[in-house]
């Protein structure tokens, strides 16, 4: 019982860690990239402990409400991002949320979020919170579309359970999988706020999303809302991995050995998303905030499409 | 030749892959994109092609698959290119009817196709999901037709017609080489009438938007 | 033996009505009536309560019939698993609605236009919910309706609440009309009238295939289903507060029960199709109430919108669940159906809790526009933190119990591949999609409703300088926000409640929820699926606990106030705000421009002009221009046509009365 206590609190403390190094080498890269030396990849943890020494400036009418969403925010996405598997399937809390638990999570975090930032009152978080809710609710049915797909498979929305089906039947060079794979990439890009969707690094574009909303906070409150934000993208990297590259994940009762390779390739899993995810940040131009419909609009039909096809597939 | 299950799994992959291909196309809405998605188009035609050459043993597949790698990935998508460029219409930004109602609007021609094929299911199941994503693939040219109102857009969406075609075909085992080979020839011919109509019709109205041939119907007074 | 007491419950009511319809306009009137409904509601509760728990230990269904009604007949009356569950429904919702009001009915300015009303309001649905006959059935939906109509004019100089009861009055109508067609062809055209001779007697497929067309337009028609809700968002706001509650929380599931008596209840196995049109109807509905109400900024109004979506998801439920049985799966109808009833609950609760939350503002600051409210968060802390559950609720969010009957509704669509229909096959993914699509509205819709009201600063003088309301009030609110909480973080403990029910109308139930470790939600199999909201709350709070602790304790814990940042350009108005209508910007841009055909006229002055910017929305209804203005300008055309005939003289008028005789009597003969 204490050993699967501990190996679910070892996978929460993990996702912990490895947020900030996910954002620190998909900063790395893209410096590069552009032919920067850029900063370290361990410069988000230096940032997170500045913001959390530094003190927090309140504006003079923000409520309650704008106090505590930092740690809900946080909280809801740091026990999603804990409850998909990452380097072994099965743990003891993973039956307690299953992916659509997991989208719900999300949203929660989402909701308090735009309300703070509705709270202070001014046109800049309006235009984040108002941009990002329409952003959300196209990915949402996008996701659920995908999330069906992988169900219709699996016959489960367990991620440990759809993760072993991956892994152990032979699933075959299905059409339905690839246009899952590349629709829940779009989501996930759409979601985290990646270009081309939104800018992660800038805080003055007429066409933000997310920096404006969270434009207000400061000192330990922003800590955690960007530690929360790579959360979110650890999140939809490990869920990626899990769903479409489930190997190396250790089986439920493994032994240590296995456990270990299970982090290892987990680690070099991620370092690899991060890296492909540079690479496509520094192809591609942001689009104009309504592009990001047609964006997700086929993302939404590519979710669409796959449940259509697999009916075609399954039933032969 | 391969097992059964890798034959239809990859025969399936590219079949579905031109599915997305004709989704794709509809939502593009600058010029070059499209051609260059119409030679996409092509290259997977011309490889479910190939594999069909490969499963079935059938010689003559590969020459379909060869013609339809050179004239239709190839040969045609430069032609156009150089057309618009020509023309100077590569900044035209098409007039979609909505992406989204456009879409929704094909994802229910996919249903139908797969439903319309249905009595196919009991005989071969294999060519019951051939012939239904065929079916897709013509029915999402013909909307793309529909839906544009250049004519550069309209000859994209009469070739993935034509694709959708020649897909039914490789599948429907015994289909005669002469039959594919026509089809073939038929759209290198309407190319050929496309492109000259197009020239025409640029230079007399200096658009090469079709509603501008809309006044010189003649039946309206 | 339960049913009696229910029986002898109502008259109380209908005493209470009378005795203060002379006494209305004194001061401690209001109080007292509220006090005595609150009494009588609680002990309805209570009988609902045991009369579930004792058809979950298998008791059979109470009947009962008293010599009233019709002539030789009587009426019947029966308490069995579903009736005592919407017993539950019916009276916790009006018992905190009677709560709510003992505080917010002080400010009524015409009570003895409402008090009157109000306890035959809550009487009427009583007696639906127990009723077992075709005549009592219909009676006590007719005293429902027309003591609601009653309601909804109480402030009747208000022109457009004069409009609403005149819109509401002709769907009542419809409503009513339709539900007699539908007994009328159950009953064998009024030869058996009894709900047990109805139910036992086989009933031809088109006879049946009619009734459930009519009872879908009759329940419809009450519950809101689009394309028959336009009444809906005029009349429930039309309302006070508390009856608004009533009307959206429980007259409308009323309607539900309805729907699901009729035909999961009467008319034996169903057929794929009533299924399959339920279910369009249901998922058109939920897209469409959600999108009506992100462009409103009447806050009573878009909750009232709002009711609308949340009928379509649980028409949704129930047209899988009628789906899933008439293929036999019955683990499918079961789920089906659980996700379906709980929604009811659910809705029950946050839409009471949300209305009541827009009463208190109402009360507080005169006003029902988002545009002219702003802030209240520092003035009603209580209001908004309830007002904010309530929200948080209503957009399923987890750990709340909106989430739970949203999720059981998305494992239901999941296994759906199941079914060999090919139009389910396509209609369900989709269906499925437009839920997810609603939700995720849902969410904007109240991040809306709440951020421009209670957040940000205040937009009038009236928002600047509102107050708490009072403790009754508050104790109502809370009581609901806790009844919301415990239904999320303990959903096993309602479906097992649920069991009876569920089985009773579809023969199969879920896996029994209490004997689950941890009190884990399984929906079919623990591999498939399964949700553990009180797990996920312990998570959250020690997750959010960790890093505070962590954070004020190595970290810093200084909180400075400044000014908002404003980018060097100080601007104090309140006017600078995002407003309701630019919040709602995007998405009207996006979905509105199709389904609306909203368009956006921007008249900018140039520089120089003194004239001030204008920016028009247009926007068209489609339910309205399509279907129901055509219907209008045809009855208004057929009506002028019969109305020559008033000019006409005596002997033309009875020749014309000669020729009616004569061409029945033609018939007639033609007809033998």
């Amino acid at each position: 019982m204490i050993q699967y206590l501990l190996l679910q609190g070892f996978q929460m403390m993990l996702v912990l860690a490895v947020a900030p190094l996910l954002i620190g080498i998909v900063r790395k890269v893209k410096s590069r990239l552009l032919c920067r030396i850029g900063p370290s990849v361990f410069q988000p943890y230096r940032d997170l402990i500045r913001l959390a020494r530094k003190d927090v400036v309140v504006a003079h009418n923000a409520s309650w409400l704008f106090l505590v969403t930092p740690y809900i925010v946080f909280s809801a996405i740091w026990v999603a991002a804990a409850l998909v598997p990452t380097y072994a399937l099965g743990l003891i809390f993973s039956w307690s949320a299953d992916i659509i638990v997991i989208v719900g999570l999300l949203a929660l975090a989402r909701f308090f979020q735009a309300l703070a930032g509705l709270d202070v009152g001014t046109a800049f978080g309006g235009i984040g919170t108002s941009r990002e809710m329409m952003i959300a609710s196209l990915a949402e049915p996008a996701m659920l579309m995908i999330v069906f797909t992988l169900s219709l498979l699996a016959q489960s929305t367990q991620l440990s359970s759809i993760a072993h089906y991956m892994m152990t039947v032979d699933v075959g060079l299905r059409v339905s999988c690839g246009l899952a794979l590349l629709g829940l990439v779009m989501v996930a890009i759409a979601e985290n706020g990646r270009i081309p969707v939104d800018n992660p690094a800038t805080h003055l574009e007429l066409t933000m999303v997310h920096e404006a909303m969270i434009l207000e906070y400061s000192g330990r409150h922003l800590a955690l809302i960007e530690l929360a934000a790579a959360l979110k993208l650890t999140l939809y990297l490990s869920m990626l991995v899990c769903v479409f590259l489930p190997w190396g994940m250790a089986l439920n009762g493994a032994g240590t050995l296995t456990l270990v390779i299970g982090v290892g390739v987990y680690l070099s899993k991620m370092a690899a998303g991060g890296t492909a995810l540079a690479l496509l940040e520094v192809t591609v131009a942001k689009m104009r905030v309504f592009r990001v419909v047609d964006f997700l609009n086929f993302a939404l039909m590519l979710g669409l499409l796959a449940a259509l096809l697999l009916f075609v597939s399954r039933s032969i | 030749m391969p097992g059964q299950g890798l034959a239809f799994d990859v025969a399936h992959m590219l079949a579905g892959g031109m599915v997305t291909v004709s989704f794709m196309l509809l939502f593009q809405d600058r010029l070059f994109a499209l051609i260059q998605f119409i030679s996409l188009h092509a290259l997977v035609l011309a490889m479910a092609l190939a594999w069909q050459a490969y499963i079935q043993t059938a010689e003559h597949l590969y020459a379909a698959a060869a013609l339809a790698l050179m004239v239709k990935a190839v040969l045609i998508p430069v032609v156009l290119h150089r057309l618009v460029r020509r023309l100077r219409i590569e900044r035209t930004v098409e007039v979609v009817v909505g992406v989204g109602v456009t879409m929704l609007f094909g994802i229910c021609l996919v249903a139908l196709s797969v439903v319309v094929m249905l009595p196919v299911a009991a005989k071969s199941p294999l060519m019951w999901e051939d012939l239904s994503f065929a079916l897709a693939v013509v029915l999402l040219g013909l909307l793309i037709m529909i839906t544009r109102r250049n004519a550069v857009g309209q000859i994209i969406g009469f070739l993935s017609v034509d694709n959708g075609m020649t897909l039914a075909a490789a599948g429907a085992r015994g289909m005669p080489f002469l039959i594919e080979l026509s089809i073939a020839f038929s759209a290198l011919v309407a190319l050929i009438v496309f492109v000259v109509s197009l020239s025409h019709i640029y230079k007399r109205f200096e658009s090469a938007d079709v509603q501008a041939l809309d006044r010189f119907r003649g039946d309206t007074p | 033996m339960f049913l009696p007491f229910v029986l002898c419950l109502v008259p109380f009511l209908f005493a209470a009505g009378l005795l203060v319809t002379p006494v209305a306009s004194r001061s401690w009137a209001s109080f007292a009536l509220y006090g005595v409904c609150l009494g009588v509601t609680c002990l309805l509760l209570a009988v609902g309560v045991l009369g579930l728990a004792a058809a979950g230990e298998g008791a059979p269904p109470q009947l009962m019939r008293l010599p009233l009604g019709l002539p030789g007949a009587g009426v019947g009356f029966r308490l069995d698993s579903l009736s005592a569950f919407f017993l539950i429904v019916v009276n916790f919702a009006a018992s905190a609605a009677s709560l709510f009001a003992i505080g917010y009915g002080r400010h009524e300015h015409a009570p003895g236009r409402v008090l009157p009303f109000y306890p035959v309001f809550l009487a009427g649905m009583n007696l639906v919910v127990v009723a077992n006959d075709a005549y009592s059935f219909l009676f006590s939906w007719e005293l429902m309706s027309v003591a609601s109509w009653f309601l909804v004019i109480a402030h009747h100089r208000e022109r457009e609440n004069r409009r609403a009861g005149y819109v509401y009055l002709i769907m009542a109508a419809i409503s009513t009309q339709a539900l007699l067609i539908t007994f009328g062809l159950l009953s064998d055209f009024g030869r058996v009238l009894d709900f047990e001779a109805i139910r036992t007697s086989p009933h031809a497929v088109d006879i049946a295939r009619l009734a459930v067309l009519a009872a879908v337009i009759g329940t419809g028609a009450k519950a809101g289903l689009v394309p028959l809700h336009v009444w809906l968002p005029l009349a429930h706001p039309a309302a006070p507060s508390h009856v608004s509650g009533l009307m959206s929380g429980i007259m409308t599931k009323v309607a539900i029960y309805g729907l699901v008596r009729i035909v999961f209840d009467l008319l034996g196995p169903p057929e794929w199709t009533w299924g399959a049109g339920i279910l369009f109807l249901g998922g058109i509905t939920a897209v469409v109430g959600v999108l009506y109400a992100l462009m409103q900024h009447d806050l009573k109004r878009l909750l009232a919108y709002h009711t609308v979506e949340n009928i379509g998801i649980i028409a949704i439920g129930l047209g899988l669940a009628l789906a899933f049985r008439a293929n036999g799966f019955a683990l499918g109808a079961a789920l089906a159906l659980t996700a379906a009833l709980f929604h009811v609950l659910n809705h029950s609760l946050f839409k009471s809790l949300l209305f009541f939350g827009a009463g208190a503002v109402l009360t507080a600051t005169g006003e029902r526009d988002l545009e002219r409210l702003g802030g209240l968060i520092r003035g009603m802390p209580v209001t908004a933190f309830c007002f904010l559950v309530g929200s948080a609720a209503i957009s399923a969010l987890p750990p709340l119990n909106g989430f739970v009957s949203e999720w059981l509704a998305l494992q239901a669509i999941l296994i759906s591949p199941e079914l060999p229909q090919w139009i389910l096959k396509f209609l369900v993914p989709m269906v499925g999609a437009g839920l997810a699509l609603s939700a995720a509205l849902a969410a904007a819709c109240f991040v809306k409703a709440f951020g421009i009201a209670f957040l940000g600063r205040a937009r009038t003088v009236a928002a600047e300088r509102a107050v708490e309301t009072d403790r009754t009030s508050q104790a109502a609110m809370l009581i609901l926000v806790a009844a919301c909480v415990l239904a999320g973080l303990f959903p096993g403990m309602v479906v097992d409640a649920l069991a009876p029910v569920v089985t009773m109308l579809v023969g199969s139930h879920l896996p029994v929820q209490s004997s689950n470790p941890w009190l884990t939600l399984v929906a079919s199999t623990p591999e498939r699926s399964s949700y553990n909201g009180l797990v996920l709350m312990v998570f959250i709070a020690l997750s959010a606990l960790l890093p505070a602790l962590g954070i004020y304790g190595l970290a810093s814990r200084k909180l400075r106030r400044a000014g908002a940042w404003d980018c060097g350009y100080p601007e104090t108005s309140s006017a600078t705000q995002y407003t309701a209508a630019s919040f709602a910007q995007p998405i009207r841009r996006v979905f509105a421009s199709v389904v609306f055909s909203a368009s956006e006229q921007i008249d900018m002055p140039l520089p120089g002009d003194a004239r001030p910017a204008r920016l028009t929305l247009g926007m068209k209804d489609p339910v309205w221009t399509v279907l129901y203005r055509p219907l209008v300008e045809t009855v208004n055309a057929a009506a002028a046509v019969v109305g020559r005939a008033r000019t006409l003289s005596i002997r033309q008028h009875l020749s014309l009365v000669y020729a009616v005789l004569i061409l029945l009597l033609v018939v007639l003969a033609l007809w033998q």
